[in-house]
């Protein structure tokens, strides 16, 4: 296990140059920090994700998760550090950086004013894919997520859970190699997540990389592979998930690192009814 | 309690200016001509002492009850409902019925708007400061008189962004609504001709106002002062009940809203299908403007400019039919060119943060600006071609038409190009996706005005040529300007709507994560 620190390496040096050609990380991330106002949102956090792997990143509530998912997409400007994506900086060739993710944001909204079928088709077809190809995987992406009776109907119409697996689907459709997914399971029913699990478990075994934040500690220990703790914008642990756990269940560890657990003999005032 | 939400606006109010300086301009141009306007009525009032009876109080009940239309009417038209305290947010406090009204009451009073007429109406006490009993009633009626216009305000915002709560009914009621205000202008006029018809028409309104809902509290003190008491105690009343029956109708939609918090609507599922996107090319840019497309027909925030402009030559017309000259119909190609193509100045802020799918999906600006202004350019091209033709029907002044077509489609094709530019730049608070088009968030008007009133002016450099063409014909009679300006202004209008679309293009492709962050404030 190793547990990181702001890394101290220059970020203009690029991941694999002074190695001997070791395989290139699915994303690589450099000290990236974000301020918001006077709040410290992400204090430095670098990161690989080595390609082929499925990696979760947990974390408190409001300990950076997103900001940094953000920073690593293109969505939201680091202040300082870089994000590589397979070797392609995302910041300074945002295009071709772009080619290759597959991103579902958390907290943002659709164009729900088009039924499924068109928004996933807009996705398809705002990457410049050609008509058919959309075509032949809206259908497959709609039959897949359980989609299909509600092909016609307008997303604004569809309940969270529905509007969740469309999103999915939005970010699947370019057959992305890196997928980043925050907080994909939010709200979807039980059967549609064993589903989406089987599809990025088919995904990683053929070489794609999955990126999931979470905080259900439970859905990371059996998902993944890799494991990054993130709490008040600071990187605490990154590795395989039985380094990371040490022996010990994801969840505990991840208090211990965490920390904060409040006394549990407060709000005696909460059984007196 | 109810302090506690006088407290909460109070406080909700310094958070707005304190989160961006440009709230605090427009408080602060706000609140100077609120002042102006203030103290002119107070003013006026006061003069009134010195009065004949008579016209005092036609001029006072005639102005309460024009500012009870205004607080009813003024917050939808004007879209600037002011929804800080949304008593949607209130549903899971279990506040006591009768205090959530009488604190949102109150709460409706803090506020420009709320303070102005609570000082105007407490100025007709001072009309009325001829006797103790006159000064009384006036003031009963001036506190009864704010009261029932908070509350007119209160049904009438209630009524329209809360009880519709299915999707369907909320997408169709907020078009049809908008007709009404938008013909406003010839109903009023319509009116004023009543009134310049005949010489006591406004005293015998007063009277009649008097004795309603309107206008019974604005009357008290005049009736008192003339000696009628018992016309007084009625319209006491009449001026309780007012209040009474707001209050009950307010509680009655309140109830019905927290308990039905918007929901989607229920559909049947339906089977696919790509509509208007199998008709568009499979590229970005075609894609966009399909999608662009679909929702300038299916969003009531598109659909709300798309039915101002039927109204246009409607209102033109009667403009036309008040002064007898058809001048300004004239010019119904040229102001609805810029109307549609300035609407597109903050697409991307009706968007919300459904962009970041442009920005995750590696969109090029200029194929997200080209396909949001060929939408708007479909909607737009063959109304202005035919508002712009259509009035010489009527005229008959054909000489004056390639003028007028030049004119038209520069000012659309200019207004597209800087649209573009502007809202690749500049967010602006709008009514959120699924909300209605008049529920409209608490923004930074000050900088949204500077934006809209920057853009326009700059609008107004860019079709200078064209004006002037259309003017030099116009003075000189000669009908070669307006050749002339048939060729120019397309060709100037591409010209510029190229380099708009190119240069918004750029800004987009440089500060879409800065635009993306924007809209997520407003959200």
């Amino acid at each position: 296990m190793t547990v990181q620190q702001p890394d101290p390496r220059s970020p203009e040096t690029p991941p694999a140059a002074d190695l001997p050609a070791p395989p290139i990380p699915a994303l690589s991330l450099r000290g990236l920090a974000k301020r918001f106002g006077p709040k410290i949102a992400v204090d430095g956090i670098s990161l690989d994700v080595p390609a082929g792997s499925f990696y979760g990143i947990v974390g408190p509530n409001g300990a950076g998760k997103t900001t940094t998912l953000s920073m690593a997409t293109g969505l939201l400007r680091p202040e300082f550090g870089t994000a590589l994506v397979h070797g392609v900086d995302v910041w300074q060739q945002p295009l071709e950086a772009k080619k290759l993710m597959g991103i579902l944001p958390d907290g943002v909204r659709l164009f729900d004013r088009l039924t499924g079928e068109q928004l996933l088709s807009y996705a398809g077809l705002l990457r410049g894919m050609d008509k058919d190809v959309v075509a032949a995987r809206v259908k497959e992406l709609l039959a897949a997520l359980d989609l299909g009776m509600d092909a016609g109907t307008l997303v604004v119409d569809y309940s969270a859970g529905m509007t969740k697996k469309i999103a999915l689907a939005s970010a699947l459709i370019h057959a992305p190699r890196l997928l980043v997914l925050d907080e994909p399971f939010e709200s979807v029913d039980p059967v549609s997540a064993a589903n989406i699990r089987d599809i990025l478990d088919r995904y990683v075994a053929s070489g794609g990389t999955v990126i999931v934040s979470s905080h259900v500690m439970d859905l990371v220990q059996r998902m993944c592979d890799h494991v990054a703790v993130v709490a008040a914008g600071r990187l605490l642990a990154a590795g395989s998930v039985d380094e990371v756990r040490a022996g010990e269940s994801l969840e505990d560890r991840f208090v211990q690192l965490v920390g904060g657990r409040s006394q549990t003999g407060g709000l005696a005032w909460l059984r007196t009814f | 309690m109810v302090a506690h939400l006088l407290r909460l606006k109070i406080t909700l109010l310094r958070n707005g200016v304190r989160r961006s300086p440009w709230q605090l301009v427009g408080l602060v141009i706000g609140t100077l001509y609120a002042l102006g306007l203030v103290s002119l009525c107070v003013g006026g009032l006061f003069v009134l002492r010195q009065g004949e009876i008579g016209l005092a109080h036609t001029v006072v009940v005639l102005g309460g009850a024009a500012a009870l239309l205004g607080w009813a009417i003024v917050p939808l038209a004007v879209s600037a409902a002011d929804m800080t305290l949304d008593p949607a947010r209130f549903t899971t406090f279990a506040v006591p019925m009768p205090q959530l009204l009488a604190g949102l009451t109150l709460g409706g009073l803090v506020g420009i708007p709320g303070v102005a007429t609570s000082l105007v109406a407490l100025a007709t006490v001072g009309t009325w400061s001829r006797n103790l009993p006159a000064a009384a009633g006036a003031l009963v009626g001036a506190v009864l008189g704010v009261l029932s216009c908070v509350l007119a305000s209160k049904v009438m915002t209630t009524a329209t962004a809360g009880l519709a709560t299915s999707r369907r009914f909320k997408d169709v009621s907020a078009i049809v609504f908008m007709i009404p205000l938008v013909l406003m202008g010839p109903i009023a006029a319509g009116i004023m001709q009543g009134i310049a018809g005949s010489g006591d028409f406004l005293p015998r309104l007063a009277g009649t106002l008097s004795w309603t809902p309107a206008g019974a509290a604005w009357s008290l003190g005049g009736d008192v002062a003339a000696g009628s008491y018992g016309a007084a105690a009625l319209k006491l009343l009449i001026a309780l009940a007012t209040v009474a029956g707001l209050a009950l109708a307010w509680k009655l939609l309140l109830q019905r809203a927290l308990v039905t918090p918007p929901h989607g609507g229920t559909s049947k599922p339906r089977a696919g299908g790509l509509g208007l996107f199998r008709l568009f090319p499979a590229t970005p840019a075609g894609a966009i403007a399909a999608r662009s497309l679909s929702y300038w027909l299916r969003d009531p925030r598109y659909a709300a400019a798309l039915i101002v402009v039927p109204l246009m030559p409607v209102l033109l017309m009667f403009q036309a039919g008040q002064t007898g000259s058809y001048a300004l119909l004239e010019f119904v190609g040229p102001l609805t060119a810029f109307l549609l193509a300035w609407s597109i100045s903050s697409d991307v802020s009706y968007d919300s943060t459904a962009f970041a799918l442009h920005l995750a999906s590696g969109v090029r600006g200029i194929h997200d600006r080209l396909g949001r202004a060929v939408a708007c350019l479909i909607v737009g091209l063959p109304v202005v071609l035919a508002f712009s033709v259509g009035p010489f029907f009527f005229t008959g002044d054909w000489t004056r038409l390639p003028g007028i077509l030049g004119l038209s489609l520069g000012v659309l094709f200019t207004g597209l190009g800087l649209a573009s530019v502007v809202s690749a730049r500049y967010t602006l608070a709008v009514p959120l996706p699924g909300d209605s088009p008049f529920k409209k968030p608490p923004g930074n008007v000050g900088q949204m005005m500077a934006v809209q009133f920057g853009g326009m002016g700059a609008l107004t450099l860019l079709v200078a040529p064209e004006v002037g063409l259309v003017a030099a014909q116009f003075i000189t009679g000669s009908p070669l300007p307006g050749w002339i300006n048939l060729f120019l202004g397309p060709a100037l209008g591409l010209a510029l709507f190229a380099g708009g679309v190119r240069l918004g293009g750029k800004w987009l492709d440089a500060r879409g994560p800065e635009l993306l962050a924007q809209l997520a404030i407003n959200r």
